[in-house]
């Protein structure tokens, strides 16, 4: 038995001249809640793809549950239980006898069980009284329930959840959150992707980041959090000195290039109503501790009516590590 | 609801896991379900949709026109019309037959090209294919039983024609001892006999067809572009094999004995035909089969 749930060294998968994953090296500890996080067409769906075995790596080998994959796929894919790029059933059946149908083509599933093991998995997601409507007359919420209910027909080691919560409702959200949060606490891995930031900082322990097919960033949340920048605001009226003083501490004042106030001569500050501004600064590697800042602006006469030190937010991190807008790599 | 099985998931994977895992391992009554679980629940799936069923009903409907026609507009002339034709009005058993003859040109194979050319591309294109796979059924498992729940398709549909054929003549028509090709009679027991032999064979017949629209269906995630590709080239076999100057090639059409039937209607019944069409239909299963094995197990899954 492996720590790892999840392993890759250098995987890669090229489609024709374009290279969808470039050598990524992922390691998702076991127990984990693994957040899998990058802009659309990043290569997200790609990797999971090829860890279940649906689609050969060019270059590289990965590891699922200790075992390579696709060689060890009879054996490991029943321990793992899979939403990918959003559910998918047959419309002219019935819920639960589109989870009976995928359940009889997995060889270890016990037919003796099915009947329960459905009814149990459709009563987990909330799902039960619609068990004998046609799928195809399911709400987008509802199918993405059944995908999750799909996937925990048997007991899981292992869930890839590729976007879970897509057009679920807020309730839905948060049942799919609690519902996620209860498999880790089984002690069941989850490996979630998602663009959807706030979520991965509620729910996961580990990150990893996707950025034009390459992994950029891998870690627990806080490791992530903590190589992002921090940066210091002051609230003073007296924006020109507060920004001369930090600059004499080594600090670099923000320059408020983006702001569309005239006053060319003012850059590092930003309008925060009545005569007080907003001074930032990034900290940087080996900042001055920020009461020391604060006693020095003092010190200079700055009148400091408000001072915070402002942890990067994950979005900002995000946005860090896979650039702004809509620079989706064709 | 309250079954323990149930209750052991609801309370959570890891119980699942410590009461489930073990126990599947040990008793008969919790183990996996094997093949035949799977191919019961992917004929089951064929046969709860509703195309099936117009399709096989569009089948029935052929000796149900055959008979009515003739019941109301009098026998045909000998050798006039199909093959068999002009044998309804004194034997209703001969309905099922001639539709049979009706149907093998184009109707029958165009429904087998809509069931073989689905097999695939149809669970590709609802996207249920990944997760069949990932379930996991193994690519070649997921294609043995698919081609045969398409066999299956084969066989009902060609004794639907014969059954409801025969029931419609019976209801129509005198029946009696069947006059046989060469000359003798057999009785109505054994001539319903040989009419579900006939059915057999036409079914038979088809499974080349099939294995085609099999290896169609797993080049695209588009079912009616192996459902259409299937169907031309079922004409095309037929064409080719009606032009003279392509004699050579005849002998290798899955075609070439779909309408050999007629020696199962001598005395005694010669089942060389039978024999040489399932070989030659055996040869197209294989090529075919095989291109389609090789082709899923090496695809990469995408949609």
């Amino acid at each position: 038995m492996t720590d790892l749930a999840i392993r890759t060294d250098g995987l890669t998968k090229r489609f024709r001249a374009q290279t969808a994953v470039d050598g990524i090296d992922l390691a998702v500890p076991s127990g984990s809640v693994f957040g899998f996080l990058g802009p659309n067409g990043s290569g997200k769906t790609t990797t999971i793809r090829m860890l279940l075995g649906l689609v050969g790596a060019t270059a590289g080998s990965a590891q699922v549950l200790g075992t390579d994959m696709p060689r060890g796929l009879d054996r490991v894919l029943p321990r793992v239980g899979a939403l990918v790029e959003g559910p998918a059933f047959a419309p002219f059946l019935s819920g639960a006898a589109n989870l009976a149908r995928f359940d009889a083509a997995d060889r270890h599933a016990a037919p003796a069980t099915r009947r329960a093991r459905v009814a149990a998995a459709l009563d987990r997601v909330g799902l039960s009284h619609a068990a004998r409507k046609k799928a195809g007359a399911y709400s987008l919420g509802m199918k993405q329930r059944l995908g999750l209910a799909n996937a925990l027909l048997m007991p899981r080691d292992l869930l890839v959840l590729d976007e879970p919560t897509n057009g679920l409702d807020p309730q839905g959200t948060r049942e799919v959150r609690s519902l996620i949060r209860s498999f880790a606490a089984d002690g069941t891995t989850v490996f979630v992707s998602s663009h959807l930031l706030a979520e991965v900082e509620q729910l996961c322990t580990h990150v990893g980041v996707m950025s034009a097919g390459r992994l950029v960033a891998q870690g627990t949340l806080d490791d992530l959090r903590r190589s992002g920048r921090s940066s210091i605001e002051v609230l003073t009226p007296d924006p020109d000195r507060a920004g001369a003083v930090l600059a004499g501490l080594g600090l670099v004042p923000d320059d408020a290039g983006a702001d569309p106030t005239p006053g060319a001569d003012r850059p590092a500050e930003h309008a925060a109503g009545g005569d007080d501004a907003i001074v930032t600064a990034p900290l940087g590697d080996d900042p001055p501790a920020p009461e020391a800042l604060v006693a020095a602006l003092v010190a200079d006469g700055v009148r400091v009516r408000g001072f915070e030190v402002r942890r990067t937010s994950l979005e900002q991190r995000f946005v860090e590590l896979t650039g702004e807008g809509f620079d989706v790599v064709a | 609801m309250s079954s323990p099985e149930s209750t052991a998931i609801s309370g959570g994977a890891a119980t699942a896991r410590a009461d489930g895992a073990p126990a599947a391992r040990g008793s008969r009554a919790l183990r996996g379900g094997g093949l035949r679980a799977l191919l019961a629940s992917e004929l089951a799936t064929l046969f709860r949709r509703r195309r099936t069923w117009a399709m096989v009903a569009a089948l029935a409907l052929i000796p149900i026109l055959i008979a009515i026609a003739i019941r109301l507009a009098g026998p045909a002339g000998p050798g006039r019309g199909p093959a068999f034709l002009d044998q309804v009005a004194g034997n209703g058993l001969f309905v099922g037959v001639t539709a049979l003859v009706v149907a093998t040109p184009l109707f029958l194979p165009l429904t087998v090209s809509v069931v073989a050319g689905d097999t695939i591309a149809g669970e590709a294109s609802l996207g249920t294919l990944r997760y069949l796979l990932i379930a996991p059924a193994g690519r070649l498992r997921l294609l043995l039983v698919k081609y045969a729940v398409a066999a299956a398709f084969c066989l009902a549909a060609a004794l639907t024609v014969i059954v409801v054929g025969s029931v419609v003549g019976w209801a129509l028509f005198p029946v009696g001892p069947i006059t046989l090709l060469s000359g003798g009679e057999v009785s109505v027991g054994e001539g319903l006999l040989r009419l579900l032999a006939i059915g057999g064979y036409v079914a038979v017949s088809m499974l080349g067809l099939s294995a085609i629209g099999l290896f169609a269906s797993t080049l695209t995630v588009v079912p009616v572009g192996a459902m259409a590709a299937t169907a031309i080239l079922a004409v095309v076999a037929q064409i080719v094999g009606a032009i003279p100057q392509l004699e050579w090639i005849h002998p290798w059409l899955f075609t070439d004995r779909w309408f050999d039937f007629a020696d199962l209607l001598r005395s005694p019944p010669s089942w060389d035909s039978f024999r040489d069409n399932a070989l030659l239909q055996a040869g197209w299963i294989a090529v075919f089969g095989g291109l389609a094995g090789w082709r899923l197990a090496t695809r990469d899954i995408l949609s």
